[in-house]
């Protein structure tokens, strides 16, 4: 028992981290735009059938192929970002979004279910068999490789945002769109970019999801979704070290309780979104009690 | 609002309006008997219900939430489960609907504790992540039946006209909701709502007691929500976790309102009754769900790019230039229901032409 706990804590820490980027890449775009991104589950199970397709067709390795399907998701999201998102205006902007976002997940899904099929498919590579002995017990390497290139991909995102002149506009932005706009950032570009790299992200997420969640379809989006916003809303909206620490943790907790059993671990899950929320409406690590209308 | 003596002509039009209306729909079932007609018009009807109490809630208070399906749901199992285990047929498995509805409201009060403790965006992602918990039970408990649902009792009633008992039941259903969402809008209640919808923090501040406010509306919006799905269930005959508790029910049901416009009586009314006949008949247009499905995401999105403000605070709005216009007074005190002034004062000709863009800005 004692054994088994050990290895789901290992496995949710690794697996909560690539949550995390795709978390993170939700939570960016919360907090630059402050909208929230209801397609990027289906962003990240789109990036998962890229990763596939070029793997199966073209037989390139999971890894080489987002060089492709990075910044094939980044053009994806930046023109998703003008066509639908940028054209809403006034004071119900922010519900607009969300169903239009969802508009976008329901096209996308049918796309994917149209192209693909509904069957479930599984990204596979040697690193996605073969297993490697830590700490005790015996773990595919993909679990360690994701985890590494999502802790990566964190540590650039950070350098972006804290070492850059872009990333400087960009928490400009968060702080106040109005005074951003009057000491000359081009608010626009600035929100354009941030949309494209919180979809970037969802490129990565989606082939490590696709080599470790044991198959997925169109339809795994909703699950992702869901989870994906609990995170966000755990850690506090807009914080991105929030948004990490709420994906390991809950990750993890589900992967505990899914020792005893599989079925009710999603709803601890939520419940435990729910119990934080009672006691923390601002999430565990939000800064503001409450974010001004 | 309440006019003494005699109508206003415009107040004639409007009830003569609602009163011919109402009489083409309480006909409609004679004139199309056609089976397939009258179950998309039950749907119709079941869902122009449903919006409208949505509207209650989320219309007027500005909460939007993406978890009303629970209350559906609720209702639909409540209506089956008791049909089960009582073990009741035909006609008196109506009678189990109040008690949908009071399920639903039951349901909607640790709901509402939650998830009304926090503010909009927040709100919206709990909703969600509650409807997901109760789709989880519904498939993971054993007296909901499981991944095989419940299935209603079979009806041995005239195939020819088996769809009019539902029809003029969801029609009462609607009527009364409607009309309690018209009675809501002009009472101090529903002021309430607005002023939280519109500055939370000043209405706390000017004494209205927001939290109970809301849970309110919330329990209303519920307690119509779960009488449908209770109705829903014996319509359709069964109920499934993956169909009672519907993500596409959460969202057609804002897209409605939001299509007629978000917050008046009438918009989320006639939102249902243009998206979902549309919606019917786009699934049975396409063999293919996918393009259906493909066909149906575009169409909000153009609703929601092309009409972000809904079909009737944009029509009130372009009458009201245009009214302006022919009297030649500028349009600048025409002021739209979201109290926004329709457009700037000092350029009065070009006002009328263009109010309509400039405010939808």
């Amino acid at each position: 028992m004692g054994r088994q706990i050990y290895e789901a804590v290992v496995d949710g820490v690794l697996v909560g981290g690539v949550y995390g980027l795709m978390a993170v890449g939700l939570t960016l775009i919360f907090g630059v735009l402050d909208i929230i991104n209801i397609a990027q589950g289906i962003f990240v199970i789109l990036g998962a059938y890229l990763s596939y397709a070029l793997s199966v067709h073209l037989h390139i390795d999971l890894f080489l192929g987002l060089l492709i399907t990075v910044p094939a998701m980044f053009v994806i999201g930046v023109v998703i970002y003008w066509a639908f998102i940028q054209p809403l205006r006034g004071r119900e902007r922010t519900s607009m979004s969300l169903l239009a976002s969802y508009a976008v997940a329901i096209i996308l899904e049918g796309i994917l279910y149209w192209i693909f099929s509904p069957g479930y498919v599984q990204l596979n590579a040697w690193y996605v068999t073969a297993s490697v002995r830590v700490f005790g017990f015996y773990l595919p390497y993909i679990y360690l490789f994701g985890f590494a290139l999502a802790v990566a991909l964190v540590v650039v995102l950070y350098l972006i945002l804290y070492r850059t002149r872009f990333g400087r506009s960009v928490r400009a932005t968060m702080q106040d769109q109005t005074a951003s706009r009057l000491i000359g950032i081009n608010v626009n570009r600035v929100a354009a970019v941030t949309f494209g790299i919180g979809v970037a992200v969802t490129a990565v997420g989606g082939m490590v999801y696709g080599a470790t969640s044991g198959g997925f379809n169109p339809n795994s989006g909703y699950d992702l979704i869901s989870r994906l916003l609990a995170i966000m809303i755990l850690g506090g909206l807009g914080s991105i070290g929030g948004a990490l620490a709420a994906a390991v943790f809950m990750i993890t907790l589900e992967s505990v309780v899914t020792i005893w059993s599989p079925n009710w671990a999603i709803v601890v899950f939520y419940a435990a979104l729910v119990i934080v929320l009672t006691l923390r409406p601002a999430g565990l690590l939000g800064r503001q009690a409450v974010r001004a209308q | 609002m309440t006019d003494t003596g005699m109508l206003r002509p415009a107040t004639a039009w409007r009830g003569g309006g609602v009163l011919a209306l109402l009489a083409a729909v309480a006909l409609f079932p004679l004139v199309f008997t056609n089976a397939l007609v009258t179950t998309i018009a039950v749907d119709t009807l079941i869902f122009v219900a449903a919006a409208a109490a949505w509207n209650i809630f989320s219309g007027y208070s500005g909460y939007i939430s993406l978890g009303h399906a629970v209350f559906f749901g609720c209702g639909a199992y409540t209506v089956g489960i008791g049909a089960r285990d009582w073990q009741l047929t035909g006609l008196s498995v109506f009678a189990l609907l109040p008690l949908a509805a009071v399920v639903a409201t039951v349901v909607a009060v640790p709901f509402g504790l939650v998830a009304l403790r926090v503010r909009r965006h927040t709100f919206v992602v709990v909703t969600i992540a509650v409807f997901f918990i109760f789709q989880l039970m519904a498939f993971n408990f054993s007296f909901t039946g499981g991944t095989t649902g419940v299935a209603a009792p079979f009806l041995a009633w005239n195939p020819g006209t088996y769809n009019d008992p539902f029809y003029y039941l969801a029609l009462a259903i609607g009527v009364v909701t409607i009309a309690l969402s018209w009675l809501i809008r002009g009472s101090r209640f529903g002021l309430q709502l607005r002023a939280i919808r519109d500055d939370e923090d000043r209405a706390r501040g000017l004494g209205v007691r927001t939290m109970r406010v809301k849970l309110a509306a919330f329990m209303i919006s519920a307690f119509v929500t779960g009488l449908l799905g209770g109705l829903w269930f014996y319509f359709i005959t069964q109920v499934l976790p993956q169909s009672g508790f519907d993500p596409a029910f959460d969202l057609s049901v804002a897209l409605m309102a939001f299509l007629g416009g978000l917050g008046t009586v009438s918009g989320p009314v006639l939102g249902a009754m243009i998206l979902m006949p549309a919606q019917q008949y786009l699934t049975e247009q396409f063999t293919n769900d996918y393009l259906s499905q493909i066909v149906l995401g575009t169409l909000f999105l153009v609703v929601i790019l092309l009409l972000p403000r809904g079909v009737i605070p944009t029509a009130g709005e372009k009458i009201t230039s245009w009214r302006a216009n022919r009297s030649g007074r500028p349009a600048a005190h025409a002021v739209t229901p979201g109290g926004q002034a329709a457009a700037l004062p000092g350029e009065p000709s070009a006002a009328a032409g263009t109010a309509g863009k400039e405010s939808a800005r």
